[in-house]
């Protein structure tokens, strides 16, 4: 490893994208830290040019992404395919309302730890419950969920709230950052801060041996089996790492909107999440990045497109889907990958050029 | 005991509804191996058509026929142009793009019919315990069923739609068209499906009035085993006499919780569903 990088760095590399010969001799658990801070940093950034409106929306795009990650974990990486993720965002959701309206002085990380532990139980609940189902029948039992859980909030609505929901008041800036951060800024720092923690966690574990072992699974669960590696149990891990990473993104989603009603937790929310993954590209985390941004911007750009063109009303409130799933087929159409095995196609050139031979 | 009767004959009717719509997935799912989820949409066209249709000429039953008849074509559109160029890409690709279908046909019947609700009649009366329109619902089901059972078990047709969705290569071989037999399950399911949406529009149509029987559907379908047809029709009864049972007894509001319940018992002791044989596994 030291030889070859000594002798590239003679030849030297000038394209900018050429990363230094070191990095991947780095540990991965550092080197996703390392790419999740300089992303904080790019946000930071990113946060200080734009308003308070956008803070919000990325810090919806923020949530999303850490939810679609997980899955990604789980349908790229072991092949189930769960249509029931937004119950686990819901089961975060209500642990966290829940949580500030009953023990008010925890702090925002204590719950968020809470949450994760909860969407942990309940991920190996139902991973138990679904482990042996494969394919179409795990997609109907984890679809089955997704259109049940809500009903729970209607049945316990002393507690939950019924179909309005809870209401929860965080708190914003700390007092010694009022005037440099506004609220929401705060809120979608706070939002990407643990995002990106939590995504560095996902990169490393999928670039270890639980990934490996996942994708083993995927491509052959029988030759997986006889390798050793215990596929029940990984399957189940799998899923329980997505329910995570889902849990603690409808914590952070109840966090930065403050209602928390069982309408948001809808299928269609469990399906979106599924095809956004699918938009963004399956076989890489950097999808989910995609996907986020696909869910959040996609509708506002199609309903400001269409509140410019005056159009009809019916045609105005069905236009964002319509053009959602037009997107999705042509996508799906010409580039199989999705957003980012395209990425990947067009920068495959510089990247050749920078590669060492 | 009245109560019981009244709740199993409602499960009934319902779970005919449910066993129509896991009847056209199973269809699909046996032809090209994926799960159709563009499948309430086409119910949904065909239920609009025969809206507009009764609409136009006041009769009905014209418009249940163009409906039908409008189901079948949509699936067979579907299948040719949307699936065909993408089911080879992956299984899970395929799968997102009846999803995206779903988004484009809600949409779209949104954008010409409008979001609100209209009115759409019962074909009977639908007043009582185990009304005309139950019976219809029921009967026509079955009747459905057992044409299909005649159709793959009698005809050279069915035979050769069976080639074509087991053994593909040999049926090729054999001078079966198999992309013509693909098309021919899309729309005899999509038919069905139109059924289904027929029987489960009224009283009121709306651009996600199939949702809740679609996932049903689905899980009929899964636990009755997606490469039986009995199988979906004995999922669609006990999902419907299940959450009737549980809605009457214990709240409907806990009815789709149990429907989650059957789901994982069934799946908990047979992973393939009821009446799935265990498929032999090759490494």
């Amino acid at each position: 490893m030291t030889t070859t990088s000594t002798s590239s760095n003679a030849v030297e590399a000038p394209a900018p994208p050429a990363r230094p010969r070191g990095w991947r001799a780095l540990p991965s658990p550092v080197r996703h830290l390392l790419l999740a801070a300089l992303g904080l940093a790019v946000f930071t950034g990113f946060l200080l040019v734009t308003g308070d409106l956008t803070a919000l929306r990325m810090a919806a795009v923020g949530y999303t992404m850490l939810s679609i990650a997980g899955l990604q974990l789980l349908v790229g990486g072991s092949g189930q395919v769960s249509l029931g993720h937004g119950a686990f965002m819901m089961i975060g959701a209500y642990t966290t309302a829940l949580l500030v309206i009953h023990m008010p002085m925890l702090p925002l990380a204590a719950d968020l730890l809470l949450v994760v532990l909860v969407a942990v139980v309940a991920g190996i609940a139902v991973g138990a419950a679904t482990a042996r189902l494969h394919g179409p029948y795990l997609a109907g039992a984890t679809l089955i969920l997704a259109v049940g859980l809500p009903g729970l909030a209607h049945r316990y609505h002393e507690v939950l709230g019924g179909s309005n929901g809870l209401t929860i008041r965080t708190a914003g800036a700390p007092p010694f950052l009022q005037g440099v951060v506004t609220n929401s800024e705060w809120k979608a720092l706070v939002v990407w801060t643990t995002v990106l923690l939590a995504m560095a966690l996902l990169a490393t574990v999928n670039s270890g041996r639980l990934g490996r072992r996942l994708r083993a699974i995927r491509d052959d669960e029988n030759a997986a089996a006889m390798a050793g590696i215990p596929v029940g149990r990984t399957k189940v891990v799998a899923f329980v790492i997505a329910s995570a990473a889902g849990g603690l993104a409808g914590g952070l989603q109840a966090y930065v909107l403050g209602t928390i009603t069982p309408g948001s937790f809808t299928l269609a929310l469990s399906l979106t999440l599924i095809a956004a993954l699918v938009l963004g590209g399956i076989s890489s985390m950097w999808g989910a990045l995609w996907a986020g941004l696909a869910v959040v911007y996609l509708e506002i750009w199609a309903s400001d497109a269409t509140r410019a063109l005056n159009l009809d009303r019916d045609v105005e409130n069905n236009l964002p889907v319509v053009v959602f799933g037009v997107l999705l087929i042509l996508i799906l159409r010409f580039w199989p990958l999705g957003v980012h095995g395209a990425v990947q196609r067009l920068t495959a050139p510089l990247r050749k050029k920078s590669a060492p031979r | 005991m009245t109560t019981f009767l009244n709740l199993t004959l409602n499960g009934l009717a319902t779970g005919a509804v449910y066993a129509a719509l896991a009847l056209s997935l199973v269809i699909i799912y046996q032809a090209t191996r994926l799960v159709n989820f563009a499948q309430p949409a086409l119910a949904l066209v065909a239920v609009y058509i025969a809206y507009t249709v009764s609409q136009m000429t006041g009769s009905y039953w014209i418009g249940f026929v163009a409906g039908l008849l409008s189901g079948l074509v949509a699936g067979a559109l579907v299948e040719r142009v949307v699936i065909r160029p993408i089911a080879k890409s992956s299984e899970l690709n395929a799968i997102i793009v009846t999803l995206g279908l779903l988004l484009i046909v809600q949409g779209g019947v949104g954008m010409i019919w409008g979001n609100r609700q209209h009115g759409f009649p019962y074909a009977f009366d639908y007043v009582g315990r185990f009304s005309p329109a139950d019976v219809f619902a029921v009967a026509s089901v079955a009747v459905t069923a057992l044409l299909l059972f005649g159709l793959y078990q009698f005809t050279p047709l069915g035979l050769r739609m069976r080639a074509a969705a087991f053994r593909p290569e040999a049926a090729r071989l054999s001078g079966v068209k198999v992309g013509l037999m693909l098309t021919a399950g899309w729309a005899i399911a999509s038919l069905i499906g139109a059924l289904a949406g027929m029987l489960a529009g009224p009283p009121f149509i709306s651009p996600n009035a199939f949702d809740g029987v679609f996932v049903y559907g689905i899980t009929a379908a899964v636990i009755g085993g997606l490469d039986n047809p009995f199988g979906a029709v004995l999922g669609g009864v006990l999902i419907g006499l299940g959450m009737s049972y549980v809605s009457g007894y214990a709240g409907p509001e806990l009815a789709t919780l149990a429907a989650l319940a059957i789901v994982v018992l069934v799946l908990s002791v047979r992973p393939d569903g009821i009446l799935s044989r265990p498929a032999a596994r090759k490494v």
